[in-house]
């Protein structure tokens, strides 16, 4: 199929198509040049007279101490914690189903693979009780441990390690004496990177955007990840009309920009990968 | 040889072991502690008290958690199947080749799956705003009213369009590396017995895509049924018409946290849970036996 043909009315579909999905996030960057007034009083889709990105991006990252960036922080400490362990754990086990052969493998797989259908959010409240029973309510663990089990992350290293890592390259550096950990570190690892990183990449995604597992874990507005923190902030913009909260709109808004760029770049520039990963786990099952 | 063999016997196990033992403790746990709360009830006289199954009992005729179930299954019905066909029309418009600027189009359709919920559900909150939202504004300008997004009659459809938003995207991108897999040679071998383009894509592509179709189904059934973000933030600014009923997921929320009903929640929780398998499955199943019919 290399026609070189391109159609016009096909493309111009498509480019409607596409500023459906950037509308909002056009709205989000103009937003966050406005002061609140001017988010009341201008019209919503273009920039006012008066563009003041910078000093709402100050006052966001100054207000009430600076509490914006610590939950920026939070974010990114949960997100990568959760990520690479997530997928460290994941492509351990999945190299370990992939080429080992042992009595009961096939029943902890499908026990496993069963688990795929369990929704995170049904599990929340669970682990919610479970956590409070144990004290371990309110504290980062509550929110990285019940992310680093991944049964879709360890089915995806599991197919993608039964071809990426070819069994003779493992008898090979058994036959030169290396143990069987060095052959995982050494050499699987290494051709596994692709499905690592779209492990890496969606764990980090699905822990960066969570909301209803830190929502419930935590108390401490310090602890608080950033979506929680905007959920917070929201609600008091939303909750009076007059006084400190109706600044708080601006405050949203900015703040809202500001947590999508770091993702949104991530995804842009490690594109090649997870799309060869994404690839394995949708097509061969 | 002999030590060798051991060692390579016990590996297996020793590199699936960390991931089973988080598995067991954070997965199965919390489910198993749960299944064992829902069993007790707190009582004003006499403590905590075994009851058996009359928590679920008292679940399966509650009319507020049927309401939310019943919403999110409305919600399915209607929100997953426009996804899924937009998802499926852009991954086949994407693979023709006919389209100009297609990695532009593709990367910017799939921005939005790196955007969390609560900025989507925020930006499209302030969108659908009756006094500033650009609608609304836009419509005053126009003389017209402004469409009631965040109404009563519009709101599952005001939900529906963010979920679909941030995911048609994604379930493009799973559709399009599915379909960049079919070897090229079909495609040609088709042209040459006199095949179009859409017979191609009827005949060659959709069937290809079958277990990729499948995959985003499934994922969209169980993102459905435990609807939450969403609703969750656009009540603060439709307090009115989101209660704290509105989907299975927001009820289940409100049990365990509001009332503080622990035992209660747990059933809810595990009905739940019970619910989104098996409707997974009743999906698995069908599309298969559609398949050998």
């Amino acid at each position: 199929m290399t026609a070189r043909r391109r159609s016009t009315p096909l493309t111009v579909a498509m480019l409607a198509a596409l500023a459906y999905f950037l509308l909002p996030l056009f709205w989000l960057a103009v937003a966050s040049t406005k002061s609140t007034q001017d988010l009341f009083t201008t019209f919503g889709l273009w920039f006012s007279d008066s563009p003041r990105l910078f000093a709402n991006i100050r006052a966001t990252l100054t207000y009430d101490d600076g509490v914006f960036g610590r939950w920026l922080l939070n974010t990114g400490m949960y997100a990568v914690a959760s990520a690479l362990g997530a997928a460290l754990l994941a492509a351990a086990g999945g190299y370990g189903f992939a080429k080992f052969r042992w009595r009961g493998d096939r029943a902890a797989f499908n026990l496993v693979l069963g688990a795929i259908m369990v929704p995170t959010t049904a599990l929340a409240i669970p682990t919610y009780l479970l956590f409070a029973k144990v004290g371990l309510v309110n504290t980062p663990w509550a929110v990285i441990l019940p992310s680093l089990v991944s049964p879709f992350g360890l089915y995806l290293m599991r197919v993608y390690a039964q071809d990426a890592v070819p069994d003779t390259v493992i008898e090979a550096a058994r036959i030169d004496g290396a143990g069987e950990l060095q052959i995982f570190v050494r050499i699987a690892m290494r051709l596994l990177a692709p499905g690592f990183v779209t492990v890496v990449l969606f764990t980090l995604v699905a822990t960066w955007n969570n909301y209803f597992l830190p929502l419930i874990m935590l108390n401490d507005p310090n602890l608080y990840p950033i979506t929680v923190g905007l959920a917070s902030w929201s609600a008091q913009a939303v909750g009076g009309g007059s006084g400190a909260s109706s600044d708080m709109l601006a405050l949203v808004v900015t703040g809202s920009l500001l947590s999508v760029v770091p993702l949104v770049v991530a995804f842009l520039l490690l594109q090649r990968y997870w799309r060869s990963g994404l690839a394995a786990g949708g097509v061969k099952q | 040889m002999a030590a060798v063999r051991a060692r390579r016997r016990t590996a297996g196990p020793l590199f699936v072991a960390p991931f089973m033992v988080l598995f067991v403790l954070l997965f199965l746990g919390p489910l198993a502690y749960a299944a064992y709360l829902s069993l007790f009830q707190d009582r004003l006289v006499g403590g905590t008290a075994f009851v058996g199954l009359d928590n679920y009992v008292t679940a399966v005729q509650d009319p507020r958690l049927l309401r939310g179930i019943g919403r999110v299954a409305t919600f399915f019905v209607i929100q997953v199947p426009v996804m899924l066909l937009l998802a499926l029309l852009f991954a086949l418009a994407l693979d023709s080749g006919l389209l100009r600027l297609a990695r532009v189009v593709r990367l910017g359709i799939f921005v939005p799956y790196a955007v969390p919920s609560v900025v989507a559900s925020l930006m499209w909150g302030y969108l659908y705003g009756p006094d500033y939202g650009p609608f609304a504004q836009l419509s005053r300008k126009l003389g017209l009213p402004a469409p009631e997004f965040l109404s009563d009659g519009w709101m599952l459809g005001s939900l529906a369009n963010i979920v679909t938003w941030e995911f048609v995207g994604y379930n493009m991108i799973i559709l399009y590396a599915a379909l960049r897999t079919i070897p090229p040679d079909l495609y040609e071998a088709a042209a040459v017995d006199g095949a179009g383009p859409w017979r191609i894509a009827w005949s060659i592509k959709l069937p290809a895509l079958r277990p990729a179709l499948l995959l985003t189904l499934v994922f969209s059934v169980i993102g459905s049924f435990q609807l939450f973000n969403e609703p969750n933030l656009l009540q603060r600014l439709a307090p009115d018409v989101i209660d704290s009923g509105y989907t299975a997921n927001l009820y289940a929320y409100s049990v365990a946290f509001t009332s503080q009903q622990v035992n209660y929640a747990a059933a809810v929780s595990f009905l739940l849970g019970a619910v989104i398998v098996v409707v997974s499955y009743a999906v698995l199943l069908t599309a298969n036996r559609g398949r050998s019919a």
